[in-house]
């Protein structure tokens, strides 16, 4: 059986190595966005150092949302979703392989590349290590609860607005408990809190989310 | 052995088709037949799993394929209109990857055989972006080469964009299913199993 997630991760970023264009445009938008920031608003850096945990975690959050699309949709066109439905393993595990590593092209990138980013609005250090460690238990989450959004979807006109409707509600907690901690950190609170509330996030998005994406698949190909 | 009962299946307010009903033993070559839009593919898609029909159960070995799942699909070869390959991988990765997903994992010299066996031998380490219609078909249809001991195969309208070499070969491949107890369940609107070979019949809608 874990054989089977194993293919299905190493088959997807077998993909994404050879669409590099593909996962490049949501880490450039990322990049973009987060640097436009600081031309836009000017060289004042407090103000720089109140609005850097929002602007990056939007930044991010609207990057990875640009990306769900790439998750089922072209497996869906060319057959191969078919395929996985029939597979020997069961379809909830399958989703958990590709959501693994639709993560690691479109997730992890921009959980290193933010602190690099951060650098433009002054934030310091302890900060810049909060923003990389709620990014890293942010970002699967939204990965996880977005393969809903993308899985309900599939097959309709206008697909992105509409995932986008449709995960931005559950995206939201994630945004505040996030930015709020690489708040506490500037300010020298504790983050101890958010930290373990994202955490508790992603678990309980882990456990759920697959089957869930799971259920909306077999109804998208039915 | 694979069984049908009492099924129906509908599009829309229309019933494609009602009270279907038929056993295939070990053994058993099946073709649907029937005009555009009789539900051919309905019903293959049925067969699988992936639609639930309106009323009726298929079985397999006598348990509801609803219960069985993945059991199930361990035992089922489904090559459905789309061949579910993908363009950016050659098509030695194509038949490794859907091998091990259908839980027959293949190693490299079963893969290696099977697209010789389809014709491809000199298209293997090829994208498949760019092979021709026909050569994808192949690289889909080479799964039934590597996967011989899968007993139940459904295969969606197998022949098209074939040359007569790849139909000769893909024939022979489901004969031999057949010989070794297999059962082959196919959408076609030509007889083309030579006549050795008696298959059942469906002729959906009319």
């Amino acid at each position: 059986m874990f054989k089977v997630l194993r293919v299905v991760i190493g088959r997807d970023l077998l993909l994404s190595m050879r669409r590099r264009a593909d996962v490049a445009n949501a880490l450039l938008f990322f990049i973009l966005v987060a640097s436009l920031f600081p031309l836009g608003v000017g060289p004042e850096p407090n103000l720089l150092r109140t609005i850097a945990p929002g602007v990056i975690w939007v930044a991010a959050l609207l990057a990875s949302m640009l990306a769900l699309g790439r998750m089922f949709a072209a497996d869906y066109a060319d057959g191969a979703l078919e395929q996985m439905l029939l597979a020997s393993a069961p379809l909830g595990l399958i989703v958990i392989g590709k959501a693994v590593a639709h993560w690691l092209v479109s997730g992890l990138p921009l959980m290193l590349l933010a602190p690099v980013l951060a650098l433009q609005f002054d934030l310091p250090i302890d900060a810049l290590l909060v923003l990389v460690a709620s990014l890293a238990l942010g970002t699967p989450s939204l990965t996880l609860i977005g393969s809903i959004g993308a899985a309900l979807t599939l097959g309709v006109r206008g697909s992105g607005v509409l995932t986008s409707l449709l995960v931005l509600p559950l995206y939201v907690p994630v945004l505040i408990l996030g930015t709020s901690a690489v708040d506490a950190a500037a300010g020298g609170v504790t983050v101890q809190a958010h930290l373990l509330l994202l955490t508790a996030f992603l678990i309980f998005a882990g456990a759920f989310a697959p089957w869930a994406a799971a259920a909306a698949l077999r109804i998208s190909l039915d | 052995m694979l069984e049908v009962v009492d099924l129906r299946c509908e599009r829309g307010e229309r019933a494609l088709f009602d009270g279907l009903e038929f056993k295939l033993p070990a053994g058993a070559l099946l073709r649907v037949a029937g005009a555009n839009g009789s539900g051919k593919t309905s019903l293959l898609r049925i067969l699988c799993g992936l639609a639930l029909p309106a009323r009726g159960d298929v079985r397999w070995q006598g348990e509801s394929i609803r219960a069985l799942r993945e059991e199930y699909h361990r035992q089922l070869v489904y090559i459905g209109h789309a061949p579910a390959v993908k363009d950016e991988l050659t098509g030695r990765e194509n038949l490794a990857v859907s091998c091990a997903l259908g839980g027959t994992p293949a190693d490299a010299a079963v893969v290696g055989a099977a697209l010789e066996r389809v014709g491809l031998d000199g298209y293997a380490d090829l994208p498949a972006r760019h092979l021709s219609q026909g050569q994808r078909r192949r690289v889909a249809l080479a799964r039934l080469a590597a996967c011989e001991a899968t007993a139940l195969w459904i295969l969606d309208e197998p022949f098209t964009a074939l040359d007569t070499t790849a139909i000769g070969c893909v024939q022979e491949m489901i004969a031999e299913h057949l010989e070794r107890g297999g059962i082959v369940v196919f959408t076609s609107h030509q007889e083309v199993m030579g006549a050795s070979i008696t298959a059942y019949t469906i002729e959906l809608g009319g």
